[in-house]
């Protein structure tokens, strides 16, 4: 065959290269950066808001708040907001590939879509879980260096503190993982990042309202309340055991990937 | 080498790419031509395993491309020259594929001088032109090196350096004996270009030959004749049984005999001649002819009128100058004269359906061998 490709062996491309080509790609766009610095800010910054607004109320709160009272609890509030942004980034990585038709040139590039979806979801969950430490532990330590003012810091070598502060950080990588998975099955910004918010922040709201001891039980079952348990240094009431209820989180991101990934392969570009 | 087998794509309801057999060889540019929404992009991404075939299947250098070992270093595709993160600059996109399937870095910055992006490498891709975003397409197509091209519709939308530009790439590509497949709806480009041609039409493939005997097949020659005595010419010749017909433009179109005998009969009975010229049919209108048959839908093509009809102000087709191989320029300002897009050839319904004849005017079918396609009504017969 006169074919000019017969001749020149094709070094066949392996998981290495599509990772290392993820990586470039989350890295060469602004919106990456301006993602996880809102997500930084938001979370190192309402940590030290609640940790000043426990500091200021620490005496006139009940006795039962004042026993229940950990260290780690502004970051758990602040969590709560900023959690969704890290989820945007996850959404954003995909759904921005839709957008600009970016998909069918990463596809004719990479077309085994399960090599692909997985090298992606690894630079993901690396990048965020890399942040996501270093943003969960400045956060502990804003608040703690607030907190000391009353004299209601704890340390890292408290019971629960460590753990709550690592899985902090895995707990952001996971969501940005499950919005991906989102991101998949969707294909569009907005929509997605309306589910994501929904799933991360709107249900644990509902479940917060839900009657009787059925409802407590659903409550804790929730997403957003099952992966929070990994913040808690020691188990609360009402909440999932700590490794639990992030294994029910990662299960949850699982399966939505798993979803997303059947669709991802049938469906065309 | 690309090889499409019975390949099928529907959706829903609707047929777009309709057991398709075709074969793209290397060493050649084999125009995919076809009019809009006739079925080419759907069949180019089902080349790139972006779309998968309802049936049929459709192989690239033997395999399906999904299997391909490191597939850009196999085949390069511009499908959408737009399809790129706006945030990110061609330089790191270039990046990206590159590192993808095992490409040299280096490989990056000679696609960027070849065509010449150097400058703006590290400017975001929102800012390009179409242009220039063509040419980053086109960077990315030859980023590995492949035997094998594939380009839709890349001249839309360039400037006639930048047509230049590519139809000379293009045919430089086949000549160092790659596979080059590139789809156009614009006749007179593919004339150019192509070597071969498949031309696709509501789905169907029509025809998968060369482009001279694509023509030759579908159209006929002319002799056109200018003369101050054109009515006694005209005589001459029917009274010897050659097809005569108006040209559009003045003249008279004779088919069916050399030129040197239209010569001799006007030298015999002492007519002057201005003009007398072999005129090669376009391939335009070869294609009109070709899907005449195919298509549903025609624009109006006025009826044979009578003869006292006076010249109609528009005619719908104009005989096209003979393609001509395009001359290899030096470079600098190039002098080649826009290849100003045709009139939409032939439109086509994209629902299935039956013909509706628009108000009142009856389809005439074109599949006469001998019909011009020039206002009957200035026939001297």
């Amino acid at each position: 065959m006169s074919d000019a490709t017969a001749a020149k062996p094709a070094k066949r491309m392996r998981f290495a290269n599509v990772l290392s080509a993820e990586w470039t790609k989350i890295l060469t766009v602004k919106s990456t950066f301006w993602t996880l610095f809102a997500g930084a800010v938001v979370l190192i910054g309402f940590s030290a808001l609640w940790a000043l607004a426990f500091s200021a109320s620490f005496d006139d709160m009940s006795s039962n708040d004042r026993a229940t009272f950990t260290p780690m609890l502004p970051i758990q509030a602040a969590f709560y907001f900023a959690m969704v942004i890290f989820g945007a980034l996850g959404v954003l990585v995909i759904t921005a590939e839709y957008a600009s038709g970016m998909i069918r040139t990463t596809l004719t590039a990479v077309p085994r879509r399960v090599t692909y979806l997985a090298a992606k979801t690894v630079v993901l969950g690396v990048v965020v879980l890399l942040v996501g430490l270093a943003v969960s532990f400045a956060s502990f330590y804003a608040s703690q260096l607030i907190l000391a003012t009353k004299g209601l810091d704890g340390s890292l070598g408290d019971r629960g503190v460590l753990r709550a502060v690592i899985g902090g950080g895995v707990y952001l990588a996971l969501i940005a993982i499950l919005a991906l998975a989102v991101g998949t099955l969707l294909r569009h910004t907005a929509g997605s990042i309306v589910v994501v918010f929904v799933l991360m922040f709107v249900l644990g709201i509902v479940g917060g309202f839900l009657p009787g001891s059925w409802g407590d039980t659903v409550n804790k079952y929730l997403p957003s309340n099952a992966g929070s348990a990994i913040l808690s240094p020691t188990r609360q009431q009402g909440e999932l055991a700590p490794w639990t209820g992030l294994a029910l989180f990662a299960a949850y991101t699982l399966v939505l990937l798993a979803a997303a990934l059947v669709l991802f392969k049938r469906r065309d570009a | 080498m690309i090889e499409a087998r019975g390949l099928t794509k529907r959706y829903g309801g609707k047929t777009a790419v309709d057991h398709a057999d075709f074969t793209v060889l290397p060493g050649r540019v084999t125009g995919f031509l076809g009019p809009n929404g006739a079925g080419k992009s759907t069949t180019m991404r089902m080349v790139l395993g972006l779309d998968r075939p309802t049936a049929g299947q459709v192989t690239v250098n033997g395999r399906p491309y999904r299997s391909l070992a490191a597939p850009l270093r196999e085949v390069g595709a511009l499908l959408d020259a737009k399809a790129v993160h706006g945030g990110r600059s061609a330089r790191n996109h270039l990046l990206v594929l590159a590192k993808s399937n095992g490409i040299p870095k280096r490989r990056v910055d000679e696609m960027l001088d070849l065509v010449g992006l150097r400058s703006v490498a590290k400017k975001p891709f929102r800012g390009f032109s179409l242009g220039m975003g063509q040419r980053l397409g086109i960077a990315a197509a030859l980023l590995g090196d492949p035997g094998v091209l594939m380009f839709d519709e890349p001249v839309n939308g360039l400037d006639p350096e930048g047509i230049l530009w590519i139809r000379t790439l293009m045919r430089g590509l086949a000549r160092e004996g790659r596979t080059v497949f590139v789809s156009s709806h614009l006749m007179s480009e593919m004339a150019l270009t192509a070597d071969h041609l498949v031309v696709i039409g509501r789905g169907r493939i029509l025809a998968d030959t060369g482009t001279r005997e694509f023509i030759d097949a579908n159209a006929t020659s002319h002799v056109l004749v200018r003369s101050p005595q054109l009515a006694e010419l005209a005589r001459h010749l029917t009274a010897r049984g050659h097809r005569v017909e108006g040209d559009p433009a003045g003249g008279l179109r004779v088919t069916g005999v050399p030129a040197a005998d239209i010569g001799d009969i006007a030298a015999d009975n002492g007519l002057r001649l201005h003009e007398l010229a072999t005129v090669q049919p376009s391939l335009e209108e070869a294609f009109m002819r070709l899907t005449g048959d195919t298509v549903e839908y025609h624009a109006a093509t006025p009826q044979p009128s009578p003869p006292q009809t006076p010249p109609a102000q528009d005619p719908p087709t104009l005989p096209q100058a003979p393609p001509q191989d395009p001359p290899t320029l030096p470079q600098g300002p190039p002098p080649a004269p826009p290849q100003a897009p045709p009139p939409s050839p032939v439109p086509v319904s994209d629902a299935g359906g039956t013909p509706t004849p628009p108000d009142g005017v009856p389809i005439t079918p074109q599949n006469g061998p001998t019909q011009t396609t020039g206002n009957p009504g200035w026939g001297l017969t």
